[in-house]
Parts: structure tokens; C-alpha cells; sequence
């Protein structure tokens, strides 16, 4: 991990530490509105006749707050401090790492404004207008040479093994957001990407399948490489698991996408490709699982009093189990029943709320603690009543899913016996009500844990602050 | 790790790399780019894929018309060259593919602006039931002229891919506005308000010419001329962001006939 030193390494923290606090309040907003989405689903008159706040407006939103304000803030954050604490040298430029948190803080902005408003370019998970498209990838490119300047003037001998998984995001979601991002500007709200059909078919889900593979999967695959054996106090279990999972993951991830276009008007092959690769996928998915479960060898009994460790192993468990999931639903046999439902749905949350979201909050305690210099959060009950909110909000999320998504798919199939389809498409939408109410209220309860995380992050760094102040010791993160 | 600088725990090559900021960098931006090139690079070339609209010898598609022969290629992509009907005005149903009128344009805008491709999909899968529920498998020609495809991932409402006919004007109309007044268990917003929205003109036609200037799939000048364009404000004149949509949804699907009655995979 961290070389040892003569002297103490100045870190430049002060930027995590904002990237942190944003992180613990957009994990409150994303999950909120995402709350909402779900309920408008469960309850219609919840879009209560206003443009700005139906579901269409609203769910581009959420997805866009979940991802990039409150997994980018986590990304910045953590990035930033792995890489000099493995590199045992501060940042390349603190200056540019700052313009990348209000860069970033100021496209999260525009979204909250453009989307409401109803500028979209319609592709999932890239529906922000054109300039701000232009401004992701200006502040993404600070981020990106930033970030691999400083491994450049690292000091130690090697490059840790976060920093691969971390490299291969940077430039992956380089490639990928600037090729599906490619559009005609008609003016200032509206542009038209310039490829259609197929081909644009094919590069969104490229795009949308490996936003989750790099930026939701390996960047957090960094965070896990460095906060699992810190807070586990034990080294990576198996360097060369590591080694095969950064390697594996990184050729393999890219093929997965073509996997969300079976039996559409693609060729055949390649949705077969994405579907065998994907089954491929389980082996460097599992692998890298098992690494950072077995780094607890020896110290599993920490899980009984470490609530911080309980985040991580959970996160661990779900990642393993969404890696599992995914590459049975792209058999294609599987995916004629499962694509165009809600197990879709539960298998990305099972993934986002399971894994990313879980590992993040592990990594957010452990940061706080050592970035304001605390032995202990505000109340390390409440991460324990945090740790189970999260982990039953999300179970009842993704059984409600599974429930719903299996349904549907079968109503939608099923013949009677006079040879015509049993049940109209609208029998379907009410049969889905009681699993929306119920996936609505899985979110809720996440979403309460999240609210919990936020104040005990606030009252942690209020009272840091208070004693630092009274102590007048400086801070020594 | 870094404690033991001589020793070597994987290949030389490995250690290298781990070594080095720039190698690394170098051969994941090499390992990264590979899959994406072999899945998306031949979309552009092979038959099948939307691609040669100008060549009617490179596609061999072998989906069949109403009398179960091989549909040619000029009737699965219209060409005002050699089609009866020359211009998007006397273009018929059956024709072949034709890119979106005006108004239809304009009704295209409010589909992605509402974000109706996020609960209705437009790719019809060749299954039993999808062919019984909603109609012919999808074929790529189908949506060559669709710049961001509204393909969608999710079906909380209904596929929309051949909507187009199935029902009336009046019914989209009292169903877009009040959907529970047509379809009781409904989980779709409202939306009378479009009704009040007039179309917007200036981005409509300057819409239109963008899509002659796409560089994959352009709309033929032939199809979007100087004329129609020109003539296209009157087409919307007056028009709402409603009347906008359900054109566009009555045009869905039937650019095509296909044959009926012969069933896919169960």
C-alpha cells in the first residue's frame, strides 16, 4: 500500500474533503428523486400536471444525480486521495483539481436545470444537452491528465493496483463519451446525434453498458483495491488475482454492451458476442470478488464491531451477485424473458444501490475519519443503523424487481388455450402495482439511510472542527 | 507491495508495466478499444445494417410482403427516383422507409423532449407474442433515419414501433390528454397541456436541414428539398406540440407492408 516515509507527506485533501461532503449530499438528493420516479409509477397523480416533474423529465434526473453527481463526487473524491496516499506524493496540480470539483459541481447544476425542462438528446444516460456534453469532457480531461500526471510523480516504485482500475475508467469513459456524444447542434437546447439506426443502437449501448462497466465497475473496483485491506488492516489477498481481474475486466467489459440489443434489427452475432463474452465476464467478475472478501481472512471477526468493514463486505457480496445476475440474463433465452421489464430494473439497482453505492459509503466513513483526524464518526451506531437501512432498502428494491420484471415477462408471453394471447398489455401495468408500491418503499428506506449518513457526516466534521479549533492542533490528514 | 522493489511477484512484462505511468497507460488504452471496434466498426459496411441505401445491391434482406415474396429493396427503402410517388406528399403506406415530414419532426421533438422512450420501447422482437401483440418483427431500414434511435429499454407502456393506424386521431388525442379517461389502470402522466404548446417552428425546419447534413444516413436532398423545407412553416402553422405527436405516432410502422400470419419462435 503506502510506501513508508522519513517524513510525513503533505497531502492536498482539502478538495476530497468538499468532493466528500458533496458526495454524502447528492447520495440524499439522487436516491430522493429516484424515490419520487418510482412513486409516480405506483401513485400517477404524484406528476401532479406539471411538464417539469413528470416521470419522462424526472427519470433522466435521477439517473444523471445518481451517477454523476453523487458517483462522481465519490470518483473525484476518492480518486484523488488514493492516488497520493499509494503514491505517497500530493497531487500534480491542487489548482486543477479544484477546477475540476466546481467544473463538475457546475454541470450538475445545468442538469438540474436542463433536464426538468425537457432538454434531452433521448439516449439513456447521456441525455445532457450538447454543451454540457462539450463541458463533461473538458472537466473529465482535467480529471483524467490530473490524476495520471500524479501517478507520473508518485514516489514509490510501483503503480497501486487502484490506479489501474482507476486508468482504465479515465480513458474508457473518454472514449465512450465522446464518440456517443457526437451530435448536430440545431441550436442551443436541441441536437441530433449523427449516427441513427443500428449503428447509433450499438454505440449508446456501448456507451450505456460500459458507464456502468468502467465508471460504476472499475472505479469502484479502485476504491474497493484501497479501502477494503485499509479498513481490513491485511494486504490484497492475491496480487495476481488482481492482476488477471484488471486485465480480464478491462478487454472483456468492453464487448458486454451489444448484450441489451438481442433479437432487435442488430446482427445476429453481435448481441451473441456481447452475451458470450458476458458469460466469459464471471470469471474476472468473481475472481475479483473473492479477492477482496478473502483480504478479511483472519479478520472476520472485525465484521461483528468494524460497522464501516460490514459496508464494504456487503458491497462485495452484491457485486458478486450482480456479476452473476448479468451474464445469465444475456443467455439469450433469459433475455427474450427479461429484456423490456423491471428485472432490468432491480439487476441495475442490485449493482448501483448493492455494490457502488455500498462500497462508496464504506470508503466516504473511512475518508471522514482520517481526513478530519477523528477516531470514531459522530455516532457509530447510526453507520450500523445506516448499514442495515441500506441493506434492506435495497433487498426489498430488487425482490420487488425480480417479482415484477419475471411477471411481466411471462403475462406478456402467455398463450391460452384457444391459441390467443391470455392477458391484454394494460393487465400487465396494474399487475406491476403492488411491486411498485413496494419498490418504492425499498427505495425510501435507502433513501432514509442516506439522510442518516448525511447528518452523522455533518455532526463528525462539526465536531471535528469545534475541537480543532478549541485544541488549535492542525488537522494531520 | 512497494517495499520489495526487486522482487518479482508476475511476468516481467507485468512488472514493467506497473513500473511504468506511460506503458500503462499505453496498453489499457490499447485493451480497452478493442471490443468496441470489432462490434461497432462492421455496423457500418455489413448488409443488413441500414447502410447502403445507395446501392440496392449490397442488402440482402429476405423479409416478404403480403403475398410472401421478397420485398425489393426499393420497396423496403423509398427512392423518389424510382418510386410512383415522388415526393413526401404522395408517398403512400407501403412505399418503403421515408424520413419524418415537418410535422412529424416536430412531433418526433416532443417524443424525446417528454421522455417517452423511457417506458415505451420501439423495437419489435420476432417472437410469437410480439408479432401477435404489436405486429412484424423490426427491421434496421426501419429506423435508418431515426438520428438517436428511440429503439428503449423498457416497456412500462406498450412498444410503439407500428402504433401508427391502430388508432384514431380522436383516440390518441383523449388519450394523451387524460390517459385514465381511455385506459383506466394507466400509469402515464397527463398530458393536455401539450395541447396549449405550439409547435416551434424555427427549430423544426432548422431541424430538418440538419438531417441533411448527417454524415451516416442524411436525408436524401431529393426527399428534402429546397421546396419542401421552405414550405414546411406552413405545415406547422399553427399546429400544437399535440397534434405535433400524434402525427408522428400515426406514421409509426407502415413505411413497410409486410406479409401477416406466419409465426416466429414461441
Amino acid at each position: 500500500m503506502e510506501a513508508k516515509q522519513a517524513t510525513a507527506v503533505k497531502y492536498d485533501m482539502e478538495v476530497v474533503r468538499w468532493f466528500t461532503i458533496a458526495a454524502a449530499i447528492y447520495a440524499v438528493v439522487g436516491t430522493l428523486i429516484g424515490v419520487y420516479v418510482a412513486s409516480e409509477l405506483a401513485w400517477p397523480f404524484l406528476n401532479f400536471d406539471i411538464a417539469e416533474i413528470t416521470f419522462g423529465r424526472l427519470r433522466p434526473l435521477h439517473t444523471n444525480a445518481v451517477i454523476f453527481a453523487f458517483g462522481g463526487s465519490v470518483l473525484f473524491g476518492t480518486g484523488y486521495y488514493i492516488v497520493q496516499r499509494t503514491g505517497a506524493t500530493r497531487l500534480w496540480s491542487n489548482g486543477l483539481a479544484w477546477a475540476t470539483f466546481w467544473g463538475w459541481n457546475l454541470i450538475i447544476v445545468s442538469a438540474v436545470i436542463t433536464l426538468p425542462l425537457g432538454l434531452s438528446q433521448g439516449k439513456e444516460y447521456a441525455e445532457l444537452p450538447w454543451w454540457v456534453d462539450i463541458a463533461i469532457a473538458v472537466v473529465w480531461l482535467m480529471y483524467g491528465f490530473n490524476y495520471i500526471m500524479t501517478i507520473g510523480i508518485r514516489k514509490t516504485s510501483h503503480i497501486y493496483v487502484s490506479n489501474w482500475f482507476t486508468m482504465g475508467m479515465i480513458i474508457m469513459i473518454t472514449y465512450l463519451h465522446v464518440v456517443n456524444s457526437l451530435a448536430i447542434p440545431v441550436d442551443w437546447a436541441t441536437s441530433y446525434s449523427i449516427f441513427s439506426g443500428v449503428q447509433d443502437a450499438m454505440v449508446q449501448w456501448w456507451w450505456g453498458h460500459n458507464a456502468v462497466g468502467f465508471y460504476l465497475t472499475a472505479g469502484f473496483l479502485g476504491i474497493m483495491y484501497y479501502f477494503v485491506p485499509k479498513q481490513a488492516q491485511r494486504p490484497v489477498f492475491s496480487y495476481r488475482l488482481s492482476v488477471l481481474h484488471f486485465w480480464a475486466l478491462t478487454f472483456g467489459y468492453v464487448w458486454l454492451g451489444a448484450h441489451h440489443l438481442q433479437y432487435t434489427a442488430l446482427p445476429d452475432w453481435t448481441g451473441s458476442l456481447g452475451a458470450a463474452i458476458s458469460l466469459a465476464m464471471i470469471i474476472p467478475s468473481w475472481g475479483g470478488a473473492m479477492n477482496g472478501m478473502m483480504t478479511l481472512s483472519g479478520a472476520w471477526d472485525k465484521l461483528r464491531t468494524d460497522y464501516v468493514l460490514r459496508f464494504l463486505v456487503v458491497s462485495l457480496a452484491f457485486y458478486a451477485m450482480s456479476t452473476f445476475e448479468g451474464p445469465v440474463m444475456s443467455i439469450k433465452t433469459v433475455n427474450a424473458l427479461s429484456h423490456y421489464t423491471d428485472w432490468t430494473v432491480g439487476h441495475v439497482h442490485s449493482g448501483a444501490l448493492g455494490w457502488m453505492a455500498m462500497v462508496s459509503f464504506g470508503a466516504m466513513y473511512h475518508m471522514i475519519k482520517k481526513l478530519w483526524g477523528v477516531e470514531k464518526m459522530y455516532s457509530e451506531s447510526l453507520v450500523n443503523v445506516h448499514f442495515w437501512l441500506a441493506t434492506i432498502g435495497t433487498v426489498v428494491y430488487v425482490v420487488a424487481m425480480w417479482v415484477s420484471g419475471i411477471m411481466q415477462g411471462l403475462m406478456w408471453r402467455d398463450y391460452d388455450e384457444y391459441g390467443t394471447l391470455t392477458y391484454t398489455f394494460v393487465e400487465s401495468v396494474s399487475a406491476m402495482h403492488p411491486y411498485y408500491a413496494m419498490r418504492a418503499i425499498g427505495g425510501a428506506i435507502f433513501n432514509l439511510g442516506a439522510w442518516i449518513c448525511l447528518y452523522n457526516v455533518v455532526m463528525t466534521v462539526r465536531t471535528a472542527s469545534a475541537a480543532r479549533s478549541a485544541n488549535a492542533v492542525p488537522s494531520n490528514a | 507491495m512497494s517495499d520489495h522493489h526487486d522482487k518479482l511477484y508476475s511476468t516481467k512484462l507485468q512488472d514493467k508495466t506497473e513500473r511504468s505511468t506511460l506503458l500503462l497507460f499505453v496498453l489499457t488504452a490499447i485493451a480497452v478499444a478493442i471490443g468496441g471496434i470489432v462490434e461497432i466498426v462492421p455496423l457500418f459496411y455489413l448488409p443488413n445494417t441500414a447502410m447502403c441505401q445507395n446501392d440496392p445491391t449490397c442488402n440482402n434482406t429476405q423479409h416478404k410482403d403480403l403475398q410472401g415474396n421478397v420485398i425489393p429493396m426499393d420497396k423496403i427503402i423509398w427512392n423518389p427516383d424510382t418510386s410512383a410517388h415522388k415526393t413526401l406528399a404522395d408517398w403512400q403506406p407501403g412505399d418503403g422507409v421515408r424520413p419524418y415530414t415537418a410535422l412529424e419532426t416536430a412531433g418526433r421533438a416532443v417524443f424525446i423532449r417528454e421522455g417517452c422512450f423511457l417506458c415505451h420501447s420501439q423495437m419489435i422482437r420476432p417472437f410469437r407474442d410480439e408479432k401477435d401483440r404489436y405486429g412484424h418483427y423490426s427491421i434496421a431500414e426501419e429506423s435508418m433515419y431515426d438520428h438517436t434511435y428511440q429503439w428503449g429499454s423498457k416497456r412500462t407502456g406498450p412498444d410503439l414501433a407500428r402504433v401508427g393506424g391502430k388508432y384514431s386521431d380522436e383516440w390518441h388525442r383523449r388519450h394523451l390528454r387524460y390517459p385514465r379517461d381511455v385506459v383506466s389502470e394507466s400509469v402515464m402522466p397527463n398530458y393536455f397541456w401539450l395541447e396549449q404548446k405550439p409547435v416551434n417552428v424555427e427549430r423544426t425546419v432548422q431541424t430538418l436541414k440538419v438531417m441533411t447534413m448527417m454524415p451516416f444516413n442524411p436525408v436524401p436532398k431529393n426527399i428534402y428539398t429546397d421546396e419542401y423545407i421552405a414550405g414546411a412553416v406552413d405545415e406547422l402553422e399553427g399546429k400544437s406540440d399535440l397534434d405535433a405527436l400524434i402525427t408522428y405516432l400515426q406514421g409509426l410502422g407502415n413505411h413497410v407492408k409486410f406479409e401477416e400470419g406466419v409465426n416466429y419462435r414461441d
